[in-house]
């Protein structure tokens, strides 16, 4: 076949981007040719719009040993251990085929982490759903729940954490974001970069079959009605051979064989041995003829294209390919010598005697494209000014009720019942915490790590929205006593060709740089995902932040649930009653307007630094960060994971009950202490200007509210805990 | 007291098993599923899992392994083999044990903290233990045992009902059953009670910083009875 613009355009390149192929070549590419450059220079693998912008994040850090760029970030967590992890995406799959798009996204994060010579300890997954009475949701959440499961489980990694949202912007596109922790020794990390000349490439895992050809362009391009054609790009998950290749990998990684590893992901074959090359500046020849293939009669095109999962391409010493391949054998993994590298600095392809492609592969990387895209600034929309008389029409505990019931407040037992969540031993605190933490094996420390995002924050005001999502994960760290040590993210966006898209995506990342600038929580890996919209209309800005941090001693780990009659509950931080853009406002006022509540860095870091001073003296029975819901709904959550009632006093304030209550502002966490610790308390948190309140006495099974009104707990325990329930069953 | 762990393509739990066991005293040895012979043991150990991914039925493809001959020889010698979970799976599949383990009636993966209530304390399993009542940790997807109305009065007749999911107090009722079991049943011994196989992950609750710690009072009771 002879390529042309149209079939240029076909493949999902421009009009423009062509003639800079056929430029940097010197000639028409063939198809194969056209192939790999629409895999590279697709946005999924290019990162053409985001590349200016992603420049802004602060990535280094003393706890950073690897920072972006590689399969996934790597941090430092004292005597010789180190984390690795990443977020990544899997939203367009997941919504033509729920169950394997979310296996999928779950097995290539964790490749991603082991790639590096890390294994698995914990998965996370930060999930979007459209508006539950829309007629997909309840069949996209149970796949994507039933793929997560699927390939987590059957890999006997704890999925530790997470999070679920239900908006009607995700109606035509959901959002499937899955976050993995690996845990290495520093001076065993794995990287991509390949080194030495005619070092043997080396093919293992799975056969290479022609599911998902072109998943990485799929993901590159939006909704339209004919996307169910779209089901053959979907890859197909097979959780048991990648246990295989994880505990194959492992066993090589122990020696001193490998040069370089890398997953095929996103455009298999072609991005693995590309990077490769191209972080070696080296060049790479492969014969098509030996890659092992699934399917008969796959043309090179096929081959370099495929998205078949549980792969990977390896560089070799010379001289280990026995050694290798013994240990690839014994786990029943394909096993090929695939190519070799080469001083060309070209990417070569053969196939049955012929030379099929010949690249040069800086041209594939180096030579992408990059865009200054245009985006439109964002003004901070002006307060609501609701009366006083119309709140006090509300009743506190007929809107608490309907709070606790709310789909984005009430918990996800259901979902995270059916992820393993306690597999490996060491999990010492489930889902449904602020952070899930899991010991490091055989060590005093343990790791805590939780994944947040804040759409309605960030389509309300990119830039506080960014700040905000960064808090956030902070703040949850903190309250489980762990010190918050870098993110990754997750930057699921609509087209950047929108310039109000594009606007949200540039201001977002602008607020989660300052704030992680500000509070020393570098992002260390991460993914963008634009494109995420059905025909024109973009989702709600929605990056998702994954937060890492550690605990010295696991023994100092705090959870959420009141523990003890007779002790005392503080608020730390102040509550000015923000309640634009609150789930009171949103659900109940229906008011939609209003700036989101304002993030005060200084306030974060403060706050948060002393909790935990305040924890790792020994001082705090509970913590539980306040966010969505505002405070009576935190309080509530943990009288409810607790089996214990409050009494609350009248508070000292001008702020009408619903302001006090359901306000949103940020920088908050409640804590419970013992009474007789309430001066050394007060003292630490004056003498770092922290700003508290007491706000009651932990009794049983019962809310007293100041006005005498009476919530039994087992009563919000049930309308909190139902709702998910009845709404699957 | 020397133990052996089996670990099968898939298996995910023989690591936290090898851990349980060497806490509370056992010399372990992990045994590869590949391996003809069986180092010398007190207790051989199928771990949970997922082997051979549970794709044909879940541990059919494993009972047919090399090693597994020399296990089912060793049980039928009077030695003792637990299996946990998918080893539970494998157990039934190798007919060691009597019955069959299905799908969970909601058609879903679960994984909680659940009790049991304990049948028969004449085997080296429970024999001394002063609880009736354990909290255990469950994890799994098809964990309903079936079997037929014969094999259940056989199984009954012999006292091969190991354990029951109940409540804290030890109530057996259908509302405390978390995967459809019949009459409850969450594990089982074999005719002579050396074999016992159930879908609770004993191993999992070994720490008070997990979900429990009735694991430890099982493993220490089980070294203590195979003395």
């Amino acid at each position: 076949m002879q390529v042309n613009e149209k079939i240029a355009i076909d493949h999902g390149l421009k009009a423009d981007e062509y003639k800079r192929i056929c430029e940097l070549l010197k000639r028409t590419p063939n198809l194969t040719e056209l192939g790999i450059f629409s895999a590279m220079w697709n946005e999924h693998c290019s990162y053409k719009s985001s590349r200016l912008h992603l420049k802004k994040l602060p990535t280094k850090g003393n706890k950073v040993i690897q920072g972006p760029g590689e399969n996934a970030g790597v941090i430092d967590i004292k005597d010789g251990d180190a984390i690795v992890f990443k977020i990544e995406s899997h939203n367009h799959p997941s919504f033509i085929e729920p169950y394997q798009g979310a296996a999928t996204g779950v097995g290539g994060i964790m490749r991603d982490v082991f790639t590096m010579g890390a294994r698995p300890i914990a998965n996370l997954n930060s999930i979007h759903f459209g508006s539950p009475q829309h007629k997909k949701t309840k069949n996209l959440l149970r796949g994507v729940v039933h793929g997560i499961g699927g390939y987590g489980n059957c890999m006997g990694v704890p999925t530790i954490a997470g999070q679920t949202s239900f908006d009607s912007s995700y109606n035509g596109n959901i959002l499937v974001n899955a976050m993995t922790l690996g845990l290495v020794k520093r001076n065993k990390i794995f990287y991509s970069k390949a080194a030495g000349l005619n070092k043997p490439v080396i093919y293992v895992g799975s056969k290479t079959g022609r599911d998902g050809i072109h998943g990485a362009s799929m993901a590159s391009a939006s909704f339209d009605e004919k996307i169910e054609e779209k089901k053959p790009t979907v890859q197909v998950g097979d959780p048991f051979t990648e246990k295989l290749l994880l505990e194959a990998c492992l066993e090589l990684m122990a020696g001193d064989s490998i040069i370089s590893i890398q997953d095929m992901g996103a455009a298999g074959l072609t991005s693995s041995s590309i990077e490769m090359a191209s972080k070696g500046n080296l060049g790479i020849e492969l014969n098509l003829d030996k890659v092992p293939c699934r399917e008969s009669k796959m043309t090179p095109y096929e081959i370099m294209l495929s998205e078949s999962q549980e792969r990977m391409l390896i560089v070799l010493e010379n001289g280990k390919e026995n050694l290798a391949k013994k240990i690839f054998d014994k786990w029943n993994l394909d096993f090929a010598i695939i190519g070799k590298t080469t001083n060309t600095k070209n990417i070569e392809l053969f196939f049955k005697n012929e030379k099929v492609a010949s690249i040069p592969v800086n041209t594939l990387v180096e030579n992408a494209p990059i865009y200054d895209r245009k985006w439109k600034k964002s003004k901070l929309p002006k307060k609501n000014k609701i009366k006083k008389d119309i709140l006090n029409k509300f009743k506190t505990k007929d809107v608490l009720i309907k709070i606790l019931a709310n789909q984005n407040i009430c918990s996800k037992e259901w979902i995270w019942q059916q992820y393993d969540h306690t597999v490996m031993g060491d999990t010492i605190q489930k889902p449904g915490g602020d952070s899930g933490v899991v010991r490091v094996h055989g060590t005093n420390k343990a790791v805590a790590a939780s994944v947040d995002s804040s759409a309605v924050y960030c389509w309300s005001h990119p830039l506080t929205g960014g700040k905000q999502v960064v808090a956030e994960s902070w703040r949850n760290l903190i309250s489980v006593g762990a010190k918050p040590i870098a993110i990754t993210n997750c930057l699921n966006f609509g087209s950047p060709e929108n310039e109000d898209n594009m606007g949200e995506f540039v201001e977002c990342v602008e607020g989660i740089s300052e704030a992680s600038k500000y509070l020393d929580f570098p992002v260390v890996s991460g993914n963008v995902s634009f494109y995420n919209q059905t025909k024109d209309v973009g989702i709600k800005p929605t990056p998702s932040i994954g937060g890492v941090g550690l605990l010295e001693d696991y023994k100092k780990m705090v959870s959420m649930d009141f523990k003890e009659n007779d002790n005392l509950v503080l608020v730390v931080g102040k509550t000015e009653g923000h309640i634009d853009q609150s789930l009171f406002s949103r659900t109940i006022l229906d008011e939609k307007n209003g700036p989101p509540p304002e993030v005060n860095l200084f306030n974060e870091k403060n706050n948060g630094e002393t909790l935990l001073k305040l924890i790792n003296q020994n001082y705090i029975e509970s913590a539980h960060d306040v966010s969505l819901g505002g405070l009576l709904t935190a309080i509530s959550k943990m009288c409810i994971k607790g089996n214990k009632g409050i009494k609350l006093k009248k508070p000292k304030h001008s702020l009408s009950d619903i302001e006090y209550f359901f306000g949103e502002d940020q920088g908050r966490y409640i804590i419970e202490i013992n009474p007789m610790n309430l001066n050394e308390v007060t003292q630490i948190l004056e003498k770092n200007s922290v700003h508290y309140e007491e706000l009651g006495i932990i009794i049983e099974k019962e809310m007293i509210l100041y006005d005498k009104t009476k919530v039994v707990i087992d009563e919000l325990k049930s309308i909190n805990t139902n709702w998910l329930k009845n709404y699957m069953s | 007291m020397k133990s052996s762990v089996i670990t099968f393509p898939g298996s995910n739990c023989d690591r936290d098993m090898d851990v349980a066991l060497k806490k509370f005293g056992f010399n372990n040895i992990m045994v590869w599923h590949n391996d003809s012979e069986l180092p010398k043991s007190d207790l051989v150990v199928l771990p949970g899992g997922f082997s051979y991914g549970d794709y044909l039925r879940c541990g059919s493809m494993a009972s047919k392994s090399k090693i597994m001959q020399s296990v089912i020889n060793f049980a039928k010698t009077g030695g003792l083999v637990m299996g946990i979970c998918n080893g539970f799976q494998i157990l039934v599949e190798t007919g060691l044990v009597p019955g069959v383990l299905l799908r969970n009636k909601y058609l879903e993966f679960i994984c909680k903290n659940v009790f049991v209530k304990l049948n028969n304390k004449d085997n080296a399993y429970f024999k001394n233990l002063n609880k009736d009542v354990l909290e255990f940790h469950i994890a799994h997807n098809e964990g309903n045992y079936f079997c037929t109305n014969d094999q259940l009065k056989e199984i009954k007749d012999n006292n091969q009902i190991a354990i029951y999911y109940c409540n804290s107090e030890g109530n057996i009722d259908d509302q405390y059953n978390p995967n459809g079991s019949i009459k409850n049943i969450a594990g089982i011994f074999n005719k002579q009670k050396n074999v016992l196989g159930m879908m609770p992950h004993p191993e999992r609750m070994i720490d008070q910083s997990l979900s429990g710690e009735d694991g430890s009072l099982f493993f220490k009771n089980l070294i203590n009875n195979i003395k």
